[in-house]
C-alpha cells in the first residue's frame, strides 16, 4: 500500500488506512535507532530542503536527523520572519528551490496554507511541518504512534486535549487524527480559546477541566502564548494555570495509567507543572523520539515506499 | 450615427415593457421602441437582435477603478473596456484612490480622462471623509457641484457615529446617497475568511457575520434618525438581510446591494486555499447565500453591483495572509446572475434587468437606465442562450475565483450614447 498524495499537507485528507500505514512504517524505523548504525540508504542521491520561515530548533533538527538517517542530502534555508514583507516572496523562494532540483521540501510558515501554495509552484514533495494556526501532521502522527505504543490501541482512548485550541495547529491535526483512528477526543480550555464550529469535528467541548479528567486516558497539553492575553482572550496567565494547568493535584484524580503528553516547547508553571512533566506520567520525551521514526516513515512512503527498510551498510 | 435594432425581445423594466420591439437611434438618442419599426433613410446600421434580449444599458455602481494611483491594476481605460465587455454603459468609481476622491479637481481630473478614454459613462463617488480618514467630512457640496453620484468611504466604515450622522444628513441637501460598507474592525480583528467551520479548519482567523452586521444596524438607525438616504454595499449576511428588510417596511429611507460572488459561493470555496476566494466582506455560508438570494427575490437588495477589485497575479499569488483582499467582476457579473438567478428560477429576467437598471439609476439619481424614447442611446444586448467558459478578461487583472466556470448569458452588443462599443462580443474600437 502506498499514500495517494505525493505531499503531506495535513491529515484532514488522510485516509485511517493511510494512518495506519505511517504509524506502522515507523515501527521498524525505531528499531533501527537501537542498533550502532543508525543509518539507512532510502533516500541516496535525494535532496531534502528543510524551509523554515518560523524558528522552531525542536521540529527542524528532528526532520534533519530522520533525513540523515535516511541517507539523505540534507539543506537548511532559514528565513527571518521579518524579511517575509520586504524580502523574497515564498513563490520566488519556492523557484529557486525547484531550481535546485530538491526531490522533497519540508516546510514551516506562519501563515496557514503556504503549505499548499508550495505545492501548486513547484513539483518536489512537500512535507507541512506546521503552517500557522492550520495544521502540523508529523505532530499528530508521532503522537498517535506514542498513543498506540504505551496505550496498545487508539481506538475508545479518552483523549482529553487541553488549553489554546483556537490557535493551535497541534490540536487541529490530532483532532483529525485521533477521531479517524476511533479515539474519544474531548476540548477543554476557556471559551475563548476554543474555535467556533468546533463540535462539528467530532470532539465534545468542555470547559471545566476537572470534571473531564476523571475519564481522560490521555491528557493532551497544549501550550500557551502569553501575547493571547493582550488579545483579550484570558485575563491572567495567574488565571489560565489555575483553571487549566495540570499539576499533580490534578493528576491524583486521574486513572492510575494515565499518560500526559505536550508538542513542546513547555511553559513550565503555567499549562504543565515542572513536577508532572518530569512524572512518570509524563511521555514527553518519547514524543520527541518517536518523532523522528514518524518523519522517517513519512519521507520513505513519500519517496514511493517501493524498497524494503534495508539494514545499516 | 443612425442605429435600427431588430426583432429583439425589449425588456425595459422602467416603462413596464417586455415584448419582440425594434429600437431606433438618431445622434445618440433612443426615437423610437415599437414593433416593426421601417426607416426611411440613408446610412442606417440595423443590428439583428432576433433571439437576443435587448435592454436598457446595465449599470455597475460599485467599481474600483484603481486610476489614479494603482494604474499597475487597472486604469480608467482599462477598467472601463471590462465594463463594455461585460455589458456596462455606466459604471460608478469608487474613491478609495491614491489620491483620494474626496474634491473637486480629482472628480473632474476622473471626469475629463473618463471622457476621453473611457469606453462606458463613468460617474465617480466621492468619499464622506477627507482621505477616508473617518475624521472630518470632505466638501459634499463641492463634489456634488463636481458631478459625484454619491459618497462612500468603502473599504471602511465611517467609525466616528456622530460623522455617520452628519453625513447622512448634510447630503440630504444634495439628494446624493450615503453608501456604508459595513465593518465594525474591531469585530473583524484583521480576519481572512468567515468565521465559522472553514475558518476552524483551515486556521485562518475569522470574521464574523457581526462584524457586517453591527454597522448595518448603526447605520439604519442613523438613517432613521436623520432621513437621510443610506445604501448598503455588498450585503452578505442573512442577518443585514432581514434588517434592511424591517428597515424598508418601517419605510426608512435604506436601499441595498450585493455582489455576485455572494450568491454563488461559499466559504466552502477557500478550502483550496484560493486567493481568488479573498473578498472584504468574506464568502459566508449556504444560509446567507439562500438569504441574499430571498432578499434579492423579496426585493429587499435592489441591485447587484460588482465591487470589481482588481489586483496584479504577483499580489495574489502569496500566501492567503498577505494577498489583498478583493476579485474583479465587471465581465462576469451578468452570466452569474443568468446562470445562478434566472436560469435557477431566483429572479425573472425582467427582474434581475430591473436591479441593474433602473433601481441603480433611481437610488443615484441618474438619468439612465429606461429606453424611454428621448432617452440617451445606453443600451445593451444580451445572448441568454450561448454557454461559455470563463478564461480570459479585458480587465487589466485576472483576480477572478470564476476562471474555469461555464457560464451562460453573456452581453454581444453594448451601445454607449448612441455609439456601438462591442459588437457580436468584441469591443469595437471608435
Ligand atoms: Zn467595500
Ligand atoms: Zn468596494
Amino acid at each position: 500500500m502506498r499514500l495517494r498524495d505525493r505531499n503531506l499537507l495535513g491529515i484532514e485528507t488522510l485516509t485511517p488506512e493511510e494512518i495506519k500505514l505511517i504509524l506502522d512504517t515507523a515501527v521498524p524505523f525505531k528499531e533501527i535507532f537501537t542498533r550502532s548504525v543508525k543509518k539507512v540508504p532510502t533516500l541516496r542521491g535525494k535532496t531534502v530542503v528543510n524551509l523554515f520561515y518560523e524558528p522552531s530548533t525542536r521540529t527542524r533538527t528532528s526532520f534533519e536527523l530522520a533525513e540523515k538517517r535516511l541517507s539523505a542530502d540534507v539543506l537548511n534555508i532559514s528565513v527571518n520572519t521579518s524579511s517575509i514583507v520586504k524580502g523574497e516572496s515564498l513563490i520566488d523562494t519556492a523557484k529557486t528551490i525547484e531550481a535546485m532540483k530538491a526531490d522533497f521540501v519540508v516546510i514551516r510558515h506562519s501563515m496557514a496554507g503556504a503549505p499548499h501554495l508550495l505545492a501548486r509552484t513547484i513539483t518536489a514533495s512537500i512535507i507541512n511541518a506546521g503552517d500557522g494556526m492550520h495544521e502540523h501532521p508529523t505532530q499528530a502522527l508521532l503522537d498517535l504512534f506514542t498513543i498506540r505504543d504505551k496505550k496498545g490501541k487508539i481506538e475508545n482512548q479518552n483523549v482529553v486535549i487541553v488549553g489554546d485550541i483556537l490557535h493551535s495547529r497541534v490540536a487541529r491535526s490530532n483532532i483529525w487524527a485521533l477521531t479517524k483512528m476511533g479515539a474519544k477526543v474531548t476540548v477543554v480550555g476557556p471559551v475563548t480559546l476554543i474555535p467556533s464550529h468546533i463540535e462539528n469535528l467530532k470532539v465534545k467541548v468542555a470547559y471545566k477541566l476537572d470534571e473531564v479528567l476523571p475519564h481522560a486516558d490521555v491528557i493532551y497539553v497544549l501550550r500557551v502564548q502569553r501575547e493571547r492575553q493582550k488579545q483579550h482572550l484570558f485575563p491572567s496567565l495567574r488565571e489560565y494555570s489555575e483553571l487549566y494547568g495540570i499539576d499533580m493535584d490534578r493528576l491524583k484524580k486521574c486513572k492510575k495509567d494515565v499518560i500526559v503528553m505536550h508538542p513542546g516547547p513547555m511553559n513550565r508553571g503555567i499549562e504543565i507543572s515542572s513536577e508532572v512533566a518530569d512524572s512518570n506520567f509524563s511521555v514527553i520525551t518519547e514524543q520527541v523520539t518517536n518523532g523522528i521514526a514518524i518523519r522517517m516513515a513519512v519521507l520513505y512512503l513519500l519517496a514511493g515506499g517501493a524498497e524494503k527498510v534495508e539494514e545499516g551498510e | 450615427m443612425r442605429i435600427l435594432i431588430k426583432g429583439g425581445r425589449v425588456i425595459d423594466p422602467a416603462n413596464r415593457i417586455d415584448a419582440q420591439k425594434d429600437i431606433y437611434i438618431e445622434e445618440g438618442i433612443i426615437k423610437k421602441v415599437s414593433t416593426s419599426i421601417k426607416v426611411n433613410k440613408s446610412n442606417v446600421k440595423v443590428i439583428d437582435a432576433r433571439g437576443k434580449v435587448v435592454t436598457p444599458g446595465l449599470i455597475d455602481m460599485h467599481t474600483h477603478l484603481r486610476e489614479p494611483g494603482r494604474e499597475d491594476e487597472e486604469t480608467i481605460a482599462s477598467g472601463t473596456r471590462a465594463a463594455c465587455k461585460g455589458g456596462f454603459t455606466s459604471i460608478c468609481c469608487m474613491p478609495n484612490t491614491q489620491p483620494v476622491t474626496d474634491n473637486q479637481a480629482q472628480v473632474e481630473l476622473i471626469l475629463s480622462k473618463s471622457q476621453k478614454e473611457g469606453w462606458v459613462n463613468v460617474y465617480p463617488i466621492g468619499a464622506i471623509t477627507k482621505g477616508l480618514q473617518g475624521e472630518e467630512m470632505s466638501p459634499i457640496g463641492e463634489l456634488k457641484k463636481a458631478g459625484v453620484a454619491g459618497i462612500t468611504d468603502d473599504g471602511k466604515t465611517v467609525e466616528n457615529s456622530l460623522i455617520m450622522r452628519r453625513a447622512l444628513e448634510y447630503s440630504k441637501m444634495f439628494k446624493l446617497p450615503v453608501i456604508s460598507h459595513c465593518e465594525d474592525k474591531n469585530l473583524s480583528a484583521e480576519g481572512l475568511i468567515n468565521e465559522g467551520y472553514i475558518s476552524t479548519i483551515l486556521g485562518m482567523r475569522g470574521i464574523p457575520r457581526q462584524a457586517e452586521e453591527v454597522i448595518v444596524s448603526r447605520d439604519i438607525q442613523l438613517a432613521e434618525m436623520t432621513g437621510g438616504h443610506l445604501h448598503i454595499a455588498h450585503v452578505s449576511t442573512e442577518g443585514s438581510v432581514g434588517m434592511i428588510r424591517r428597515a424598508k417596511r418601517m419605510d426608512i429611507k435604506v436601499t441595498a446591494e450585493t455582489a455576485p460572488h455572494y450568491f454563488t459561493l461559499t466559504d466552502e470555496a477557500v478550502k483550496t486555499y484560493n486567493t481568488n476566494t479573498k473578498m472584504n466582506p468574506p464568502l459566508r455560508t449556504r444560509k446567507d447565500v439562500q438569504a441574499i438570494k430571498q432578499g434579492l427575490q423579496d426585493g429587499t437588495i435592489d441591485c447587484i453591483a460588482s465591487d470589481h477589485a482588481p489586483h496584479l497575479e504577483d499580489e495574489k499569488n502569496q500566501e492567503y495572509e498577505l494577498a489583498p483582499f478583493g476579485i474583479i467582476g465587471l465581465e462576469t457579473m451578468l452570466p452569474l446572475i443568468i446562470t445562478e438567478l434566472v436560469d435557477k428560477k431566483v429572479l425573472t429576467l425582467r427582474e434581475a434587468i430591473k436591479k441593474l437598471t433602473v433601481n441603480p439609476a433611481h437610488i443615484l439619481g441618474l438619468n439612465k437606465g429606461t429606453l424611454s424614447p428621448g432617452a440617451n442611446a445606453d443600451i445593451t444586448i444580451i445572448d441568454t442562450k450561448t454557454r461559455r467558459k470563463i478564461e480570459t478578461f479585458e480587465s487589466q487583472s485576472n483576480n477572478s475565483p470564476f476562471i474555469g466556470c461555464t457560464l451562460r448569458g453573456f452581453a454581444v452588443c453594448t451601445i454607449v450614447g448612441g455609439r456601438i462599443c462591442m459588437a457580436e462580443g468584441e469591443l469595437v474600437a471608435g
